[in-house]
Parts: C-alpha cells; structure tokens; sequence
C-alpha cells in the first residue's frame, strides 16, 4: 500500500530575471528513497530547499501527507516532520556539539534561558545512541571544527534521527568522506525505510545514488527531465540516461 | 599543575586566563611602580567613577562584534539621546521618567536603523554606521545649535541622581554598581539565553545558522537595537554624572570601547567571543592613562601605550586562534 508522503505541484522559483525551477512535478511516497540527480545549475539545491523551506516558491502548491500547506521557514518545515541533513555546512564550527544540535530549537525556560543540563544529556545520547561515538575524544563540548568529515555527517543524521523526522533530506551526504565514512553514510539512508521514513537525497556520485535509492529523478536546467524506478532501469543505462543528456541535453525517452 | 592546565576549564577559558593575568601584571606595574597611588583609594574610585561609561557601551558591543559585525555610531547614539535627555528634563522640570524612556526609545530607533540598513539593505556594517554616526551627530549640532544645556537644577539632589551615580557607603560610584550588575546580566544572556546562542551562530556561520532555522536578520538586528539601548544609557550616566551636556558629548568613546572589546579577547571574525574579557579590557583601557601618569611616565606616552596594548593583544589571539586550526 503506498502512501503518499510530499508531492510537489507546479512549482516555479526565481531568483531575479533567472528561472531556477520551472513547472517541477515530484511526489515522494512513505518508506521511499528519492535521488534527485543532475547537472550543476540544475536546479536541485534550490529544489530541497524549498522543500525544507529555506526558500519560498514563486507558485505552485506543495502537499504534505496530502494536506496543502505553504512552507515558510525552516523552523516550520521541522515542525511538519521534515529534517534537512546539509552536511557539514549545516553545523557551526566554533560552538559546542550539544549546542549545534540543539541550534534553532533550544531547550529553554519560558524566559528563553537555555536548560544546558538537559540539553548536553540529550546531546549525549544522541553522541551515544544514535551515532555510536565511542571515541573518547568527543564529547559534547567539543567544538565541531576538530570532528571529521564523517564524524560531521554523523551528528547531522543523528539530529534528524532524533527530532524523529518523517522526511529527511540529504544534501551531498558523500561528498568528501571517506571510502569507509561513505559505506556508513550510505548504510544510514538504506536503514531509513526498515523505519518507514522517506528520504530525498542529491549525489553527484551515481555508483552511490543507485546503490542507495528506489526512484531517480533527473533535473535539467529547472526541469524534470526524467525519472524512472530503479527495478526500470540498471545502473549503466542511468549512466548512460546522464551522459545523453549532457552531450545533447534532452533525454530519449523509449516506450 | 600539569593536571590543572589540563582541566577542562582551562581548556575552554584560555582567552579568559590570558587577558586576566596580562591586567594582573599590569596593575602589578602600577603597584610597584607607584605604590604611593596605588595602595590608596582615590585611584580606584576614580576607576570605579569613569569606567563604567564606556564599559556599558563594551559589554554591549560584545554581541555585535561576535556577529562579525561592527557599530562605529554608538558615540553619536551617546549624544543624541542625551541631547534629548537633557532637553525632556529641564522642559518637564524633572520628569525623569520621559526624559528616560524618550531617551532610551530614540537609541534602540537609532540600533533600528542600523540593523535595517545592514539586513534588509545589505550595507557593510562598517559603512552604514560611519553614515549614521555622521548623521547623528550632525543632527545633535543643528538641533543643540553648538549649546550646551545644564541639567543641575532638575537633576542634582534627586532620587535618580541618587541612584545613577551617588556613592554607596559614600565610597563607591553607583555606576560601578550598575556596570558589575549589568555585566553580570549580559554575561548570562550572551553564554545562557537563546539569543546569544544565536548570535554565535549566526557570527559563526550565517549561511549555516540560516539553515539550522535560526532568523538572521532578526538576530542582527535586535543586537544593534540593544546596542543603541546601552548607548543611551551610558549616555544618561555620563549626564548625571556631568550634570551637563555638551554637544561633543560621546565622541571620545569610540576607540577606548572598541579597543575593550578586541583586547577583552572577543574575535573579530565572529562566532567566539566573552563578556568577562570585555570587563577585563574595561579594567585594562580604563586604567592606562591614569597609570602610565602615576609611573611617572608623560602623558605622551598614552596613545603609545595603549596602541602597543592592543596590538599585542589582537596578535596573541590570532596565534592562539590558528594553533587551534
């Protein structure tokens, strides 16, 4: 039985005279993996985040659970159950582990001062549970800039682990990780679905795409161009599909 | 002591220990030095009496600067809002409470100003303010006509003098008092209340506390607007302590404040900064001129001084900041 988690409807954004997404159909089902691939400038980040409402779309409509709703701000996407995973660019470098994983949501009184004991004995079993940092090294005082780049991935899944996500977004997940840091990343989005999350995750790394997702998506220059399910299509004609398009930019489609 | 260097707390208050004990060699200097100044009292009331006026405007330009910005107009924020001061008091024969509300309503308008053209405009902090300091003070000349105004009669004798900057036991500056409470306040706000955990993140990394939900220009702008808010209070203190006001009022302020700020050890490049090493480059800037003065040095030497203080000071950070990277 498949539910119907996002769906996206004529959606246009643009940044000045510049057309980032033009007409851009995509719905994301319940326990669902979605890769969105294409070229740089395809329009991809601007996609995710309007979906995690860094950005507002200029028109179009967006379901949520088949509700219509209008994201305005990320703090609202969260609310609904959408968490955004931005690597490291989402973790602030010179402040305290417990501190980025709580940034934006803080635990506080009602004056708004925060509960620093609650929110390092949270961090901790986030650290514990959820990621499983042995290393004795980390702690949740320490300050993000001495952690690895899969350390850093690592803290990221393990806050939208936590915020118990319905839909979590993947921006880069691989990029710049370790072979071995790469597999764990990898194993994290296929762990997603035993848990009946959904997760739509961009990667320029088609070996990685393919291993990790159900439906790929390709977008072109604000377009969606293709999309096909994995048990359609292997993996050399994905690659194939890609090279295509970017020698003649269109995409055959066979019947 | 190996384990004592280790500790955590050391660890995570290197900036903190460093700029405390640079004051404690330096007030040791002093002592030694002079010891016919420093074992008696005046020199410290003196300290405790002309401080805190900058030292407000320090502490609150802490938050600014660890949003990597900076505010170059608080020192015609100072003399606007007590233009206004002193115009409400003695046009109400005394009314303190307008005359401080109006006063301190007219600074956070000017921090309004300030954070708009630098969020929603996008001007350079750096630029917008040395417009608006212009502006204000410019517009402190046309309105005061280059006139002081004596606030004596409405002020002197009162219970607001009383309280802004008589002596407590007849020995200690009330300002003194209300620059430790303050600080105090703005220490647990800037390290324990959500705001200032936003304002180290969005001075951190404002591409990424945008994406973490924080509200980036909110953040900036509420911290000019407190900013404008201390610099009108600093410059209700300076009034009852002068009991006049002079149209020049605040301009003096620029360079000591900031001076404070950086040699309190709070990073110029944002995201990491503190309170107690801004109050500890209060104590430092504060005390040089009488200081150098006392050791017998001339005054010549002050700007000197204070320039080889700073620099120095701002060097030992970036070194201590790109071991850690």
């Amino acid at each position: 039985m498949v539910e119907e988690l996002l769906k996206l409807q004529n959606i246009y954004k643009n940044f000045g005279n510049v057309k980032v997404l033009k007409d851009v159909n995509i719905k994301i089902n319940k326990g669902e993996v979605v890769a969105l691939i294409g070229d740089n400038g395809a329009g991809k980040s601007t996609l995710i985040k309007v979906i995690t409402g860094v950005h507002s779309p200029n028109s179009g409509k967006v379901f949520f659970k088949e509700k219509e709703v209008q994201i305005k701000s990320v703090a609202q996407s969260r609310k609904m159950g959408i968490e955004a995973v931005y690597q490291e660019r989402a973790l602030c470098d010179q402040q305290e582990l417990y501190r980025n994983i709580f940034a934006g949501r803080e635990i506080t009184n009602s004056f708004g001062f925060l509960d620093i004991k609650k929110q390092r004995k949270e961090a901790e079993k986030i650290l514990r549970d959820y990621i499983g940092f042995t290393s004795k090294a980390i702690t949740v005082d320490s300050q993000v800039m001495g952690l690895s780049g899969g350390e850093k991935q690592g803290v990221a899944f393990g806050r939208s682990l936590y915020f118990n996500s319905d839909l979590i977004v993947l921006d880069e997940p691989t990029m710049g990780l370790s072979i071995q840091e790469t597999e764990k990343v990898l194993n994290f989005v296929k762990g997603l679905k035993n848990e009946n999350k959904s997760a739509i995750f961009i990667d320029h790394n088609i070996i990685h795409v393919y291993g990790a997702a159900d439906r790929f998506i390709i977008l072109d220059r604000g377009e969606v161009v293709g999309e096909f399910n994995k048990e359609d299509i292997s993996r050399e004609e994905l690659v194939q599909k890609m090279i295509q398009l970017h020698e003649s930019g269109k995409i055959k489609v066979e019947d | 002591m190996n384990n004592l260097l280790n500790s955590y707390f050391v660890k995570t208050h290197k900036l903190e220990i460093s700029i405390t004990i640079i004051a404690v060699v330096l007030f040791l200097i002093y002592f030694l030095g002079a010891p016919h100044v420093f074992t008696r009292f005046p020199i410290y009331r003196a300290f405790m009496q002309s401080m805190p006026f900058f030292g407000i405007i320090a502490i609150s330009a802490t938050f600014v600067v660890t949003l990597g910005e900076i505010d170059l107009s608080f020192p015609s924020i100072v003399g606007i809002t007590s233009l206004i001061f002193g115009i409400i008091m003695t046009s109400t024969d005394g009314n303190f409470f307008i005359a401080f509300i109006l006063a301190t309503s007219l600074g956070m308008f000017a921090g309004l100003v300030n954070g708009l053209l630098v969020t929603k405009i996008g001007i350079p902090s750096i630029v917008a303010t040395i417009g608006t300091l212009f502006f204000w003070r410019g517009l402190v000349n046309v309105i005061s006509q280059g006139s002081g105004i004596a606030i004596v009669d409405v002020a002197d004798g009162t219970w607001h003098h009383m309280i802004f900057v008589e002596k407590l036991f007849g020995k200690i500056p009330m300002q003194f008092i209300w620059f430790i409470v303050l600080t105090g306040l703005m220490q647990w706000v800037y390290r324990y209340h959500k705001f200032g955990n936003h304002i180290h993140f969005v001075g951190d990394n404002k591409a990424s506390a945008q994406m973490m939900g924080i509200n980036v220009d909110n953040v900036k702008i509420i911290a000019f607007v407190q900013l404008g808010f201390f610099s009108a209070l600093a410059g209700i203190f300076t009034m009852y302590e002068m009991l006049y006001f002079w149209p020049t009022q605040g301009e003096g302020l620029m360079l000591t404040t900031l001076a404070a700020v950086f040699v309190g050890g709070t990073s110029v490049f944002g995201g990491k900064g503190t309170i107690f090493g801004t109050f500890i480059g209060v104590l430092i800037i504060g005390s040089l001129e009488s200081g150098i003065v006392a050791l017998g040095l001339s005054g010549f030497y002050v700007k000197f001084i204070n320039g080889l203080m700073i620099t120095v000071a701002v060097t030992v950070y970036a070194l201590i900041q790109r071991r850690k990277n």
